[in-house]
Formats: C-alpha cells, structure tokens, sequence
C-alpha cells in the first residue's frame, strides 16, 4: 500500500535528557514505507519529545535517524520534507483557507494556475472542495483539521507526523474523523507516524502501535498482538481494560498457580516461579453449575462481589479465594442478566487457555 | 549506498555534533539582541559607568573620596535632598489619593464607559511632558487663567504665587505622575474577582466592610506598584521642577544638570549622580521585597 | 434621574446615589488631567500677548511667527529627522532581540532582556551627563549620528517591552508549522510571525519615534548648535520667558501625538 514516496524510518539510539529527567531512553524504532504507526503513552512518556525529534524540532542529546537511507538526525526542519499536524491546528489567521494549503507550494516554487490546481486538488482529498476563500475563523473545528490535513498532505511529503491532532474535537466528531485520517492514508499511501494517548483512538487507526513511557518503547506490535500478547503489566492496563493476578508458574513451565487453582497457560513460561497473569473481562464467561469444562479451556472458582450494570454491558466482580478481584464484563440481555449468581453467590468462571497470558514479571 | 556524511563512530552516535547544532543555535538567538546590546553597551552603560567611576577621582587624577566629602559638607546638599524627598513623597500621595477612586471607579464601570476614561488618561500620558509643563506654566503664572477666574469670582483679591515655586512644582508632577499610577492599579484591580465581594456581602458585609476588608487589600499590589514607578520617577525627574519651580526648586536631577551646566564640576555631579543611582537601585529592589512579601500574604488571605 | 440616582450600579447593592460622590471625585480627576492638556489648544488661536481663554480675539499670529521663523523651522525639521532615524534604527533592533530572546528560551536570556531595559531604570539625567562626558572626548556632540543613537538607546527598551509582550499572545506553534511545511526560520518569522505582530510593531515604532521627538534632557546637552532639537528650543525658551508662540508649537505636537496614536489605534480595530 506504500504510497511512491513512501519511505521507512529507522532510528536508533536516541536520548533526550532534561536535567535529571530522561525524556527519550535509548529509543530504536523501524517504521515500515507507508505504515501508520502509533505512537501511544501517558502524558510526560516521551511520545511528542518522540515526534519532535523526528520532525527537527528537539535535538536530541545523541542517536541516528535514517528517513530511507538518508541520515537526518542533523537536518533543520525545513529540509525533511515532512508534513506536520499539530493538536491546535496552527492554522495561519492572517491567510485564507487557500492560502494556508498553497504556502508550503510556494515555498517549494509552484505559482499560478499548477498552484491552484494543486490546492484545490488538496481540498477535495478532505472534503473541503470550494472552502479556498474562506477565512479561518469562519471554520468550525473540524473543518480547520482538515484545512490542517489539506496542508500537511498537499506538497507530498515522504513522511507526515500528526501530534493528537482530534483531542480538541468532540466524541462524535473525532470517531468520524479517526476513519476518514485512516481513509485518507490508504489512499496516499505515506508513511505516517500519529501520537495519542487514547487506546482506543491508536486501535482503531493503526498497523502498528508503539507503546511508549517514561521515555522507552514498551512494546511494538500490531494492535491484535498488543492487546492479546502484552508483554508487561504497564501495556496489559494502559490498552484496554484488564485484571492482572499474581501466580506461581509450574516446573512444566506450561501450567501456573492462581489461588490454589492449576491453570494451562497459552505459550509455555520463559521460567518457573512468581509471574503475573493477565485476563481480559470480555474474555470470560460464566459457566453454568454443571457445564463440564472444554479441551482448550480454563476454570476458576470465585465468589462474586459486585456487579455494575452499564447499560450495554455489566462489569461483574468477582474475588479468588487469595483475595484478589477479578472482572468480567458481559452484553447486559435479559437471559443473561438472569443467569447471573447474585453477591456473596460462588460462581464458575470459564476462558481459553489461549487467552491465559503471562506477562513480563519486570513490572514496566 | 551513498551516506551524505561521514558516520561517526557507533557508540557517540553524532552526540558531539549534535551539541555543536544547539549551541550554535541558541548563540544566533541571542546574537539577534547583539547589535541592541552593543549600542545600549556603548551609549548607556560604558559611560555611565566612566561617569561614575569619574567620582571617584580627585583633580590630581588619583583615587579620592573628596568629591564626596564636599557633597557632605555643603549644606545645599541636605538641602537638595529633602526637597527631592519631599517633592516626590507629596507627589506620590497626592497621586494616590486622587487615582486610587479614578482607579475603582473605571474598573467597575462598564466596557464603553471604562474604554472613554481610559482615553482620557492615555491622552495626557502620550502628550510631551514639556508641552504639558508648558501648559500649566500659562496656566498657574499671576496673569495666567486660574489667578483670573479666582480673582473674578471673588475666591481671593491679590494674584496667587502658583509657580516658580513649590506649588506650582506639586501641581505639575502630580498632573505628570497621576497615569503612571493609574494604569497599573487599574490592572490590578481588573483582575480582583469581583466574586469575592458578593461573597462578602451574601454574608452579611455592608458595602464599605466589603470593600475595606476584601477589595482593598487585594488592590495593595497594584497601589503598591504604581506608587513605587511613582515615587522613583519623581526622584530623578528634571522638567517640571526646572520648569515650574523658577529656580526654587532644586532636585537632584536639577542640581547635577546645574553642576555641568553652569561649574562644569564633573566630581561633584558624578558623586551626587552615583547617589541618585544607588537610591533608585535600592528602592527598586526593596519594591521587589514587599511585592513578593505581599502576593504571600495576599495568598495566605 | 431620581430613578436612575436610586438604581443599583452594577451588581453590588450600591446605588447610584451612593456612589455620587465617587461620580464627582473620579470627574474631577480626569477633569484635571485632561483640561489643562488640551486648553493650550484654543489658548494658541488668542492675538493678544498673555495668551487668553477664551481668547478675545481669534488670531493666528503665534503660528504664523513659529511658520515664519526660520530658527524654529529649523529645528522642527531636526527633530522629525532624528525622530524618524531613530524609528529606523531602534525599531528593528529592538524587534530583533525581543524575538531572539523569546525565541531562545534559555534562562540566560532573562538576564539579557533586564539589560535591555535598563536605560528605562537609570535616572535620565545620569545618562544624559554620561553620554555628554563621552562624546566630549569623542567629538560627537551635536551630531546628527550621535544623538539619535542616544535617542535609539533610550526607545529600545519601550521596543523590546512592547514586542515581547505581543510574542507572549502569538502561538510560536505556527512558526513551527511554517519550518515543518519547508520555511528555513528567517522566512517563517518574515513570512508568518512578522505579519500577525504588526500592530505591536507599529505601536513600538511609534513609541520610539514619540520617545525620540519629546526628549528634552539629552537634547540639553548633546543636541545643540546645528542639531538643535525642537525641545531643546523650547525648553530655553520657558526658562527665559514665556514665548506664546510655544503655545502655537504645543498645539502642533498635541496634533501630531493625537494623530499619530490615533493612526494605531484604527490600524488594529482594521486589523480585527
């Protein structure tokens, strides 16, 4: 899908230091031509000190990037032949819609009717046809994105950056947006690296995500991978909800401990001992008194404590004889509402062995 | 394939060059304000700084502290410094008695209203000091307007002395200094949440309680303030009392414009200006004290 | 009007009537700031000698003299030379550095920006004695260049304070933009900054060229013999006598003044 400009980004090594805070880790990161990679963290994790270096506006203290083959690391901004979208927009107040989308054109030389044709051109991609004379705070806040977009896009950059460029817009607003960005990087094919914070934002939109905080990359993998094979507890609770449980891993190394319970473990254990267990709550069900329990599946005996009812799913709570708390959200139908045990009830709780992930036990 | 540089060794990963980048261009940045800071450098601060050094040197050429001693000694010179005292302590009272209710007052009115009162203190304030020196010497002299209205309405029968003296001084600098307090006390009381004084009143506080205990002392930084640029500016100021004083009003500014002017007497007039400086430099920052210690107690009410 | 008297004056339960006497205070004080301003105004149009209000007789005598006066056009000419050379040269300077200051974002440069403002701090008269001591020696007294590079020294600081404070508003966001979409810095400042701070900048110049126009102090002494400064004029003249013909030429700078402020304030109402 890689657009004909399209490059891979390679960076290695690089280090930002802010007094005693390290803002960038010794980060290495391959970006494929034309994917669209995420990178997602909490706020202070080092994700825009990330996209700022990549765009020339923080030097870092050391460290190698390569746009294509091209060593950038020392190249002023203007020369990256990038295209950058900011959260604010930072649209031009003093120029038209036309004029902010044809300035980084006549940067580059192109006047008169080739102009034109390439602004309007651009305009059209986002769905903006006909808004050229339109003056910026005539805009409403989606519309000023795209004008963003039209610019960021319109000269053809090998690489575009966009730093949450939809937390100023509203919920309804943003998830429409979220398709059409991805739409419109299907069709230009360019690599495009998107920062967020929002886990659900980076899973709909993204090849691949890199989860980053306190200034390293914790794991880089396809949104599925991220979500079902975390590597450690920081990315199985920042990407969506989870319930993390304290085991003992078997001498077999395929099977743990919870709770006085054995449970078979998707991918057999790096070693034995203490480990961290991850469930996801959509993950399990409850399993009625007497269903027997399937060749690929788990059982754990809890007993419930709580269950909140959220309209189009319940979150019910469930504690191991050891203490902790396990969730499990359902769909909220009637039949199995009805079917639940009430509080103080033990209940049966059933999910595949492929869905009993281990996790790094270095907590990240 | 090409590389366009040379690669650095693997392990300093260009960290070297990179710092060379930033520093060279955090050096252009500041170089921008290099040519400003050359002509200041040049035109101000070498020969202040001469002039200064210039009191400390005798006739003879070497280290003295004569020029002090005789500054000491005469006793025009207690003279001259409590008339400045005196001229800028009044002044900044008077200021502030006159601007504090201009003050309050606009910053309650209403966007129009406060934005024509604003104008009517902006006009003033942009006009040349020396046009408005000007303007009130015709005004204050004996045959001037207001010694004939006086006379016309039976408020006094002889002429009034109302300048070439210390009146006629007071009057001047307090016109010239009255914007000077306004303007930041105004800022400051725009900023004063007005939700406070209905606070206060829901909870009982007559208007002038609410305005005594909350208004006032969260209005102190500003008053604070401006009465400082005041009382600094009056201390080194030079037309209106040259002007309006006819020669009885001798400040500090006037007394060392005198001194060259007149005596050519570049010791005495270095060593009183080295004292002018170092009030202005000691009162500057004792100001910077009580604003700090005032936003903590503005905090903690 | 008693309604109004007993009407609330905005949201407190003040009343209007309450606050009469602060109605009176405040109109009084501006009264005495603006009369005495603006009243040499009609006084210039009066024939006679002592300068009347209203003036008995209307007459144009006083600019005439000031017109026909070749010593007075003369200076007048100067100082609208040196006041436009220091607009020139104080305007860009100071620009310049409020920008690399801001700009740099380095703790060194705070030390930097109180430098810049020191000629506002250090008493006038010190400055104008020291400058009058150097140029002594350096035979620039009295000369066009010397005198507005003093006048400049004196208008940056108002440049820088008032540049810097329009930068702190601007969203240096677009500066960044403008470089990541291919503009090397210089442009994007010329191309995308410098337009959105043109009102600041006219305001500075403004300032620089009222600070150089009205300067009596260094004009005392360093503006003299061919230079003469329009104040400097002026100010020998009150101390000797009062020439009503001043009162002509405090008309013309009230105009100017006004105008001139007038200018930015419309330029930034068409700006918005």
């Amino acid at each position: 899908m890689a657009g004909v400009n399209a490059v891979p980004i390679t960076a290695r090594g690089l280090r930002k230091r802010y007094g005693s805070v390290r803002a960038l880790d010794d980060v290495d990161l391959e970006v494929r031509p034309g994917e669209f990679l995420t990178l997602l963290g909490p706020s202070g994790s080092g994700k825009t000190t990330l996209l700022m270096v990549l765009a020339g506006f923080i030097r870092p203290d050391q460290g190698s990037l390569l746009f294509g083959d091209e060593e950038v690391i020392r190249l002023a901004p203007h020369k990256r032949n990038i295209g950058m979208v900011f959260q604010n927009y930072a649209l031009f107040p003093h120029m038209d819609v036309a004029g902010n989308v044809a300035y980084p054109l006549i940067l580059r030389g192109l006047k008169g009717p080739a102009l034109a044709e390439r602004v309007e051109r651009a305009l059209e991609t986002v769905q903006l046809s006909g808004y050229g004379e339109r003056r910026i705070d005539a805009l409403s806040g989606g519309q000023r994105q795209r004008v963003a977009l039209a610019r960021a896009i319109v000269f053809e950059p090998r690489i575009v950056l966009m730093d949450e460029p939809l937390s100023a817009l509203d919920k309804q607003l943003r998830e429409r947006m979220q398709i059409e960005l991805r739409r419109l990087h299907d069709k230009l094919g360019t690599t495009t690296i998107y920062v967020t914070h929002d886990q659900r934002e980076a899973l709909t939109m993204s090849d691949r995500i890199a989860v980053i905080n306190e200034g390293r990359i914790q794991q880089l993998d396809t949104p599925r991978a991220l979500y079902e094979r975390p590597i450690s507890r920081f990315v199985a609770e920042f990407i969506g909800e989870s319930t993390v449980l304290n085991v003992t891993v078997g001498p077999s190394r395929d099977s743990c401990i919870c709770a006085g319970q054995v449970l078979k473990l998707a991918q057999t254990a790096s070693r034995e001992g203490a480990a961290l267990l991850m469930l996801r709550p959509e993950r399990l069900k409850v399993l009625a008194a007497d269903a027997q329990i399937q060749q690929g599946q788990n059982q754990l005996q809890a007993r419930v404590v709580d269950n909140v009812y959220q309209g189009d799913s319940f979150l019910l709570q469930a504690q191991l004889t050891d203490g902790s708390v396990i969730g499990l959200r359902g769909i909220a139908g009637t039949a199995e509402l009805a079917a639940l045990p009430a509080r103080g009830e033990s209940l049966r709780l059933g999910f595949d062995v492929s869905d009993t992930v281990l996790l790094a036990d270095a907590d990240a | 394939m090409q590389m366009p540089e040379t690669r650095a060794p693997a392990d300093d990963l260009h960290a070297q060059a990179l710092r060379r980048d930033e520093r060279k261009e955090r050096l252009v940045l500041l170089g921008l304000s290099g040519p400003a800071l050359l002509l200041l450098t040049v035109i101000m601060i070498l020969p202040v700084a001469w002039l200064l050094g210039l009191s400390f040197i005798g006739d003879d050429g070497h280290f003295t502290l004569v020029h002090y001693q005789r500054m000491l000694d005469q006793p025009s010179f207690r003279r001259i410094f409590f008339t400045t005292f005196q001229v800028s302590l009044i002044t900044t009272l008077l200021c502030v008695l006159a601007g504090y209710p201009l003050a309050y007052l606009i910053a309650q009115l209403p966007e129009r209203a406060a934005s024509v009162c604003l104008i009517a203190i902006l006009i003033p304030f942009w006009i040349s000091v020396l046009v408005r020196t000007y303007a009130w010497l015709v005004l204050l002299q004996r045959k001037g307007l207001i010694n004939q209205w006086g006379i016309a309405m039976g408020w006094w029968d002889e002429p009034l002395a109302l300048v070439h003296n210390l009146t006629g001084t007071l009057i001047g600098m307090v016109h010239i200094m009255l914007p000077f307090l306004v303007l930041p006390l105004l800022g400051a009381m725009r900023s004063i949440d007005m939700n406070l004084i209905k606070a206060a009143s829901s909870l009982g506080a007559s208007p002038a309680r609410a305005f005594r205990t909350v208004f006032l002392p969260l209005s102190l930084p500003g008053l604070i303030a401006g009465s400082v640029i005041v009382f600094i500016l009056c201390l080194g100021f030079y037309i209106t009392p040259a002007v309006l004083g006819g020669g009885k009003v001798i400040m500090v500014s006037n007394q060392i414009a005198n001194d060259i002017e007149m005596f050519f007497n570049w010791g005495a007039a270095s060593a009183l200006g080295v004292v002018l400086l170092a009030l202005t430099l000691v009162l500057l920052w004792l100001a910077g004290r009580l604003m700090r210690l005032d936003r903590m107690l503005g905090g903690v009410n | 009007m008693r309604d109004w008297l007993n009407a609330s004056a905005g949201d407190s339960q003040v009343t209007h009537r309450q606050r009469l006497w602060l109605y009176l205070v405040a109109a009084l004080v501006l009264f005495f700031l603006v009369a005495p301003t603006l009243i040499v105004v009609p006084m210039s149009f009066s024939a006679s000698q002592y300068l009347e209000f209203p003036p008995r007789e209307w007459s144009l005598r006083w600019y005439r003299a000031y017109w026909e006066s070749t010593e007075w056009m003369q200076v007048t000419k100067t100082s609208f030379l040196i006041g436009g050379l220091t607009t020139l040269l104080a305007t860009p300077l100071g620009t310049l550095a409020a920008y690399g200051l801001f700009a740099s974002r380095l703790r060194f440069a705070r030390v930097i920006h109180t430098l810049l403002l020191t000629p506002i701090i250090v008493p006038v008269v010190l400055v104008a004695i020291g400058v009058f001591y150097a140029f002594v020696r350096l035979k620039l007294v009295n000369s066009l260049a010397g005198i507005v590079f003093s006048h400049s020294m004196l208008a940056i600081p108002l440049v820088v304070l008032v540049v810097n404070s329009a930068l702190k508003s601007y969203d240096m966001n677009q500066e960044l933009v403008a470089r990541s979409l291919g503009a090397s810095r210089p442009r994007a400042f010329f191309t995308i900054t410098l337009p959105q701070i043109r009102f600041a900048l006219l305001t500075s110049a403004l300032l620089a060229f009222l600070t150089s126009f009205d300067e009596v102090i260094m004009a005392q002494f360093i503006a003299g013999g061919d230079n003469s400064t329009l104040t400097r004029k002026m100010f020998s003249s009150l101390r000797d006598q009062i020439d009503p013909t001043i009162a002509a030429i405090s008309t013309l700078m009230i105009v100017v003044t006004t105008v001139l402020l007038g200018l930015t304030q419309l330029l930034g109402r068409a700006k918005k």
